[in-house]
């Protein structure tokens, strides 16, 4: 494999979408994984199937569709668990076996495709064309952007809302706007992964973070390091061995985690922890 | 000068009354204890004052002011709550912690001197699920003390916490009313931890049975006993239930 691969226009193009969805999962990713809701986007992505589903049965352009039924989910669904205090598990069970539902229900009701389905399912990042591209450049770039101003309000949301509530933070308004992001991030990583793997790239760059970091900037830093890391190679690997891009992305960052498991427990068993010595 | 003014507040919970017809103020540097059995209320009366319950009947002011048409009250108070929840592995350092409660326009060097207030400087970078309970609950002091707010609420703060803790606690929250003139509202089960603090206590069992200086409820025999019976009776109702 030589250099030469990154001169193709198209290779150029899954790396600079595949580092833009990295990076936006792994920074969104991080509050969703703090609070409890791993599976959420895993929830997102299959109501995003209905959407797409939606979009071909109705010939409008599928990303558009899963974009609004994914959104729309979202925050319906976390109006359902505020006002009814169903819990986030069984919410997110309802939102991914209905979105599947309306999926197949639309695919049947149609006769099938003809587009490959298979494409969404499990992501095509290789074939993103240079509009994608830009589409994704400018949804990751904005989403980037409202979590840096927004910083302190969503990392206090996340660590204590009740305490947030009283420093005068509008936590609801808050937490629907972090459900709109996640459904906006979902839905443009499924190009990356595809819809059955896309709560790996929320998930496990966070979770391997975690293992090594004090501080939540620290965490944010690292994650985003171990997604773009998992992309480019994934990616790259995938072209010159003629696998799955989204299967290869995902299986490097599970390497990653089951090495840095490793790691923390060599390092848990070389040395003592330190007791911590200030006034208890 | 009085920075708090409670006037007939009663809150309703389906039919069960939790507070009813609560009156009483606080002034500027007073240091008040709030007693009173387990379910008297102290906690709904704390979420009333923050703005976490709305559906209550009465007035409550700060610093004049209702708090139905105004939230600006809320950045002139810290609040410490019983047992902060947050998932143990988040990945916030001792320092991050309390940065969460610093204004816009605060820089970053109050975090030092907060810290150092509570006798945790030397803990800063460590994780805040690494620290013991009688720690965390000084880092969430640190994070209401950052912004310098005027009045610090702390609802029974030293819950689940060791002896020595206890005692380290206490000795902060005195300095910081006695030292840095900060008002303090606390509700406690540990009454000789009142007694000796405080110099306000308001007893609370749905309704309040006293509101007064310190040592008057405590040097008076029939206002302990009346309190002891009602405290007994709320254990036991609870017993029934």
């Amino acid at each position: 494999m030589g250099f030469e691969i990154i001169s193709y226009g198209f290779m150029q193009r899954a790396l600079v979408s595949g580092i833009a969805i990295a990076l936006m999962c792994s920074v969104v990713g991080l509050f969703l994984v703090l609070r409890r809701h791993s599976l959420f986007g895993d929830a997102l992505a299959h109501s995003a199937f209905g959407g797409i589903a939606a979009g071909l049965f109705l010939g409008i352009y599928p990303m558009w569709t899963a974009f609004i039924v994914s959104i729309l989910s979202a925050l319906g669904l976390t109006k359902i668990r505020q006002r009814f205090q169903i819990s986030g598990d069984a919410t997110v069970a309802i939102l991914l076996s209905s979105g599947l539902a309306m999926g197949v229900i639309l695919i049947s009701l149609a006769g099938g495709f003809t587009v490959n389905l298979f494409s969404f399912l499990f992501g095509s990042i290789l074939l993103v064309s240079l509009e994608n591209t830009i589409l994704i450049l400018g949804l990751a770039g904005s989403i980037l952007i409202v979590i840096l101003l927004l910083y302190k309000q969503f990392v206090y949301t996340t660590f204590n809302e009740e305490q947030a509530k009283v420093s005068g933070i509008q936590v609801e308004k808050v937490s629907y706007l972090l459900v709109v992001i996640a459904g906006i991030t979902v839905v443009s990583s499924m190009q990356l992964v595809g819809i059955l793997l896309t709560s790996s790239l929320i998930v496990i760059p966070n979770v391997t973070a975690m293992l090594f970091s004090r501080g939540f900037k620290q965490t944010t830093i690292l994650s985003m390091s171990f997604a773009v890391f998992s992309a480019v190679i994934g990616i790259l690997t995938s072209y010159s061995f003629n696998i799955a891009p989204g299967g290869m992305i995902v299986l490097i960052s599970i390497i990653i985690f089951g090495v840095s498991l490793g790691l923390k427990s060599l390092r848990k068993n070389k040395f003592i922890r330190k007791p911590i010595t200030a006034r208890s | 000068m009085k920075l708090v003014e409670i006037e007939n507040l009663s809150v309703n919970y389906d039919g069960i009354l939790a507070l009813e017809k609560v009156s009483f103020s606080v002034e500027e540097k007073d240091f008040l204890g709030i007693i009173g059995p387990n379910g008297a209320g102290k906690t709904t009366l704390f979420s009333c004052m923050l703005g976490l319950l709305n559906n209550y009947q009465g007035e409550i002011r700060f610093f004049g002011t209702n708090i139905r048409k105004s939230k600006q009250y809320l950045r002139q108070i810290g609040y410490v709550p019983q047992k902060p929840t947050f998932e143990k592995n988040f990945p916030a350092t001792v320092a991050e912690v309390v940065r969460m409660g610093l204004r816009k326009n605060q820089k970053d060097n109050v975090i030092d001197n907060v810290l150092q207030k509570v006798w945790l400087h030397e803990l800063s970078h460590r994780r805040i699920g690494d620290l013991s309970g009688g720690q965390q609950q000084r880092v969430f002091i640190a994070k209401a003390l950052v912004s310098e707010p005027q009045i610090l609420i702390l609802d029974e703060p030293v819950t689940g916490i060791d002896l020595q803790s206890k005692d380290l606690f206490y000795q902060i929250l005195r300095d910081l009313n006695q030292k840095d003139k900060i008002t303090i509202i606390w509700s406690s089960h540990d009454l000789d931890a009142v007694a000796k603090l405080a110099g306000m206590v308001a007893c609370l069992n749905r309704t309040l049975f006293f509101h007064g200086i310190s040592e008057e409820f405590f040097h008076n025999e029939n206002l302990l006993k009346m309190y002891s019976e009602s405290s007994m009776q709320m254990h036991m109702h609870h017993h029934e239930n």
